[in-house]
């Protein structure tokens, strides 16, 4: 190698060894973090509630444990308790809960609560939800209309719910009418407002969503439209850098009667969005 | 630094043994065998695309030969003791003092004697008042000035410049001429093209004329301008077009 | 429409912290994204101008395709990277600003070093004789060539630094959006948006669009001023 070729080549690695000092000086640089936290992996809906900004303080001033939410899709909550980059995961899809903990990601899950779903769309209820019996003869009749439909279409708990429902109803959901959104509530919601359109929702987000437009709720009431929340750490086995001990004390909190009454306490415009349920 | 006046160990004469350029199979210089002596003031002459710029680079080392050789007396494949100006000169987007400095900061330096050389420099051709300014915002003339100025600084003992007036008004060219009739005072050694009849009279002490690539006269001034031997070079002190 | 730039100047008026420190966040990221991308991009770019080796050309096809790397993609990459399952994971920097500030990083690097190049490459046409004749090597004309371009190359710099304040596919995957810890100025405006809150969600974007307005106000102006005063 000449002479140049060697000076130029040393040149670009100081330059890039510098950068890549930096990057790794990066971690010690931030300011050190309070070592007493843990990171819950939960859903977005559970967040856009408001849920956590309520009980989660009351947990850090009892135990001085600060909770770090990442709010993601539920099959994305599940994957980053898998992963090990949480170390308490907090959704609300029972199946998927169930096989977490089969496949040896999760130690045991816990209920917690549960909110319930509920159909909203246009006032003047152009399918005729008004007079269903339950949950599945009012998605038959929104079939049937083909008044349009917006599915979060994810994967979710909510979609999961929402395909349970066809089900029952004996109608798989296509057309021009059905909107698959393959986005979270929120923007879903927001699409809803917008066609307008029906939509399945957790009373939690409908309670607090802001850009109603159009719509109200349709139906409501029917059990099969309970959604339960279970709470599990992820094993400290398949990761050992988990936080076991701290994600246990924030577990035992949750279904403690303390953790019972701050949710129980929480509510939007006067109503009680989440209705605890532990052992 | 090595001052014009010392010169040991001398460069010079530079010797150019056969040597062509030839590039995409297209030979631009071809046998040429000329020597450069110390201390004498060579215009190299000839029709626009006969080789005077490749010429210049060549002796300069901008280029290589392709075949032939370049011999420096001193054994040197590139001396640093030399220096080069362009027809448009090629000035950073600094001041003008800063200009001055940066070939003695690229020989290592320090800042202080590099201000104080680059001062010395200022004063010596009048630019002490221009300093501060920037560069690239003085008129031709005053950056054809800096860019001589800064050749000097570097203390050459050979100096090559490629028609450096020849995007100049009557007034600058005569500035420019004064500068390098000085350089050549101190004993600098001068290779200069151009295709200024009148310059080259004014300036050369030998003339080398090239055509088509060779050179095909080289000898002292006076006899050139008195009766060339060769025909194009008759042609061109004619003033007649050749190619 | 009047709704929410009234929700922003009141937002900021208020001095609000939680949005002072989102403010805060989404700066210290980029700027300091920007920064590690400078010290890695400018030298590496001038080198690429300068060098010829062989695959030179692929190289620069590469790092101008790069420059179109879709943020999510980049945030993607970087999360397999960080995440506990990921070769990296033992650093524990994901859900961390410091995640994030990698993220944007690799989006910005390409275009700088590819600004870079192209600075470098036509300053290097115009210079390369005159360097050569005065004595300087290529290595050496590298910073010579960076500073003499230094008002084009800033354009670079801005260019990325608009990039990476707007993107928020890639902060959002690495850094998770924790309040109060890596929630910046775009994964706020999407939160917003999914609650419904469009006029909150606008409000902000009125705020980072100001933001970035007045950076890019401030380098036209310093450009300009340059051009005018270096030529």
């Amino acid at each position: 190698m000449t002479t140049n070729r060697r000076n130029l080549l040393l040149g670009s690695v100081t330059g890039l060894a510098s950068g890549i000092a930096m990057l790794v000086a990066l971690p010690l640089a931030t300011p050190a973090q309070a070592q007493d936290f843990i990171t819950v992996a939960s859903t977005t809906s559970t967040e856009n509630s408001g849920l956590f900004d309520h009980i989660l303080p009351l947990f850090q001033e009892e135990t001085g444990i600060e909770v770090r939410v990442v709010a993601q899709g539920t099959g994305q909550a599940l994957e980053t308790g898998r992963r090990g980059d949480a170390d308490v995961v907090f959704v609300h899809a029972r199946a998927l809960e169930d096989a977490f903990v089969a496949e040896g990601y999760g130690v045991e899950r816990f209920d917690v609560m549960y909110n319930d779903f509920v159909i909203v769309g246009p006032g003047e209820d152009p399918a005729g939800l008004a007079g269903a019996d339950d949950a599945a003869s009012a998605m038959a009749a929104i079939a049937e209309a083909e008044a349009p439909f917006a599915s979060r279409g994810d994967d979710s708990g909510t979609h999961v719910a929402e395909m349970n429902l066809w089900e029952a109803a004996g109608v798989a959901p296509e057309g021009q009418w059905y909107l698959s959104t393959g986005s979270g509530m929120g923007a879903t919601l927001n699409t809803a407002a917008q066609v307008p359109a029906y939509a399945l929702t957790d009373r939690a987000t409908w309670l607090s969503f802001a850009n109603r437009g159009p719509l109200e709720i349709a139906f409501e009431g029917d059990p099969v439209l309970f959604n339960p929340y279970g709470i599990i750490l992820v094993n400290p086995e398949r990761h050992p850098h988990v936080k076991a001990e701290q994600g246990q004390a924030f577990i035992d909190w949750v279904v403690s009667q303390a953790g019972q009454e701050a949710i129980a306490g929480y509510t939007v415009a006067g109503e009680q969005l989440f209705f605890p349920n532990a052992e | 630094m090595k001052r014009a006046s010392d010169l040991y160990p001398t460069i010079l004469p530079l010797r150019l043994e056969d040597a062509g350029f030839a590039v995409a199979g297209a030979t631009l210089l071809e046998e040429i065998s000329l020597a450069i002596p110390t201390g004498r003031r060579l215009i190299v002459m000839g029709a626009n695309g006969a080789g005077k710029s490749l010429l210049l680079r060549l002796c300069h080392g901008l280029i290589e030969p392709t075949s032939g050789r370049r011999i420096w007396a001193n054994g040197e494949a590139r001396p640093q003791a030399q220096a080069m100006v362009f027809q448009r000169p090629v000035l950073l987007r600094r001041s003008v003092a800063a200009n001055l400095a940066y070939p003695l900061r690229l020989r290592g330096m320090g800042r202080a004697a590099c201000r104080e050389m680059a001062g010395e420099t200022l004063e010596r051709f009048g630019l002490s008042a221009l300093a501060d300014r920037p560069a690239r915002l003085l008129s031709g003339g005053e950056q054809q000035r800096l860019a001589l100025a800064r050749a000097w600084t570097m203390r050459p003992q050979i100096l090559f410049l490629d028609e450096p007036t020849s995007a100049l008004d009557p007034s600058a060219t005569r500035t420019i001429e004064e500068m390098i009739e000085t350089f050549g005072a101190e004993g600098i050694t001068i290779v200069m093209s151009t295709h200024n009849l009148g310059q080259a009279r004014r300036l050369a002490d030998d003339v080398a004329f090239l055509h088509r690539g060779r050179l095909i006269e080289h000898g002292p001034a006076d006899m050139f301008f008195e009766g060339p031997d060769a025909p194009e070079a008759h042609a061109f002190l004619a003033g007649d077009l050749i190619w | 429409m009047s709704g929410p730039f009234t929700t922003a100047f009141a937002l900021i008026t208020s001095g609000d912290p939680a949005l002072m420190q989102i403010i805060g966040l989404s700066l210290r990221v980029t700027l300091t994204a920007v920064l590690i991308a400078c010290l890695i991009g400018l030298p590496l770019g001038a080198g690429l101008a300068l060098a010829r080796f062989p695959g030179r050309s692929l190289a620069i096809i590469l790092f101008n395709a790069l420059m179109g790397l879709p943020p999510v993609v980049a945030g993607l990459v970087v999360y397999l990277l960080l995440s506990r399952s990921g070769p990296l994971g033992s650093l524990a920097l994901l859900f961390t600003p410091a995640a994030m500030i990698i993220a944007q990083t690799v989006l910005i690097l390409p275009i700088v070093i590819s600004l870079t190049r192209s600075v470098v490459e036509d300053l290097w046409g115009e210079y390369r004789e005159q360097l050569r004749s005065l004595g300087a090597s290529r290595l050496r004309a590298v910073p010579t060539l960076l500073w003499d371009g230094r008002v084009s190359l800033l354009t670079g710099v801005l260019a990325g630094f608009g990039r990476a304040s707007a993107e928020v596919g890639a902060v959002l995957i690495v850094g998770g959006n924790i309040a109060g810890h890596t929630r910046t100025m775009t994964t706020a405006i999407t939160l917003e948006t999914s609650r419904g809150e469009l006029g909150l969600a606008v409000a902000l974007g009125i705020i980072l669009l100001t933001l970035t307005l007045s950076l890019n106000a401030l380098a036209w102006g310093a450009g300009q001023w340059a051009r005018g005063r270096l030529g």
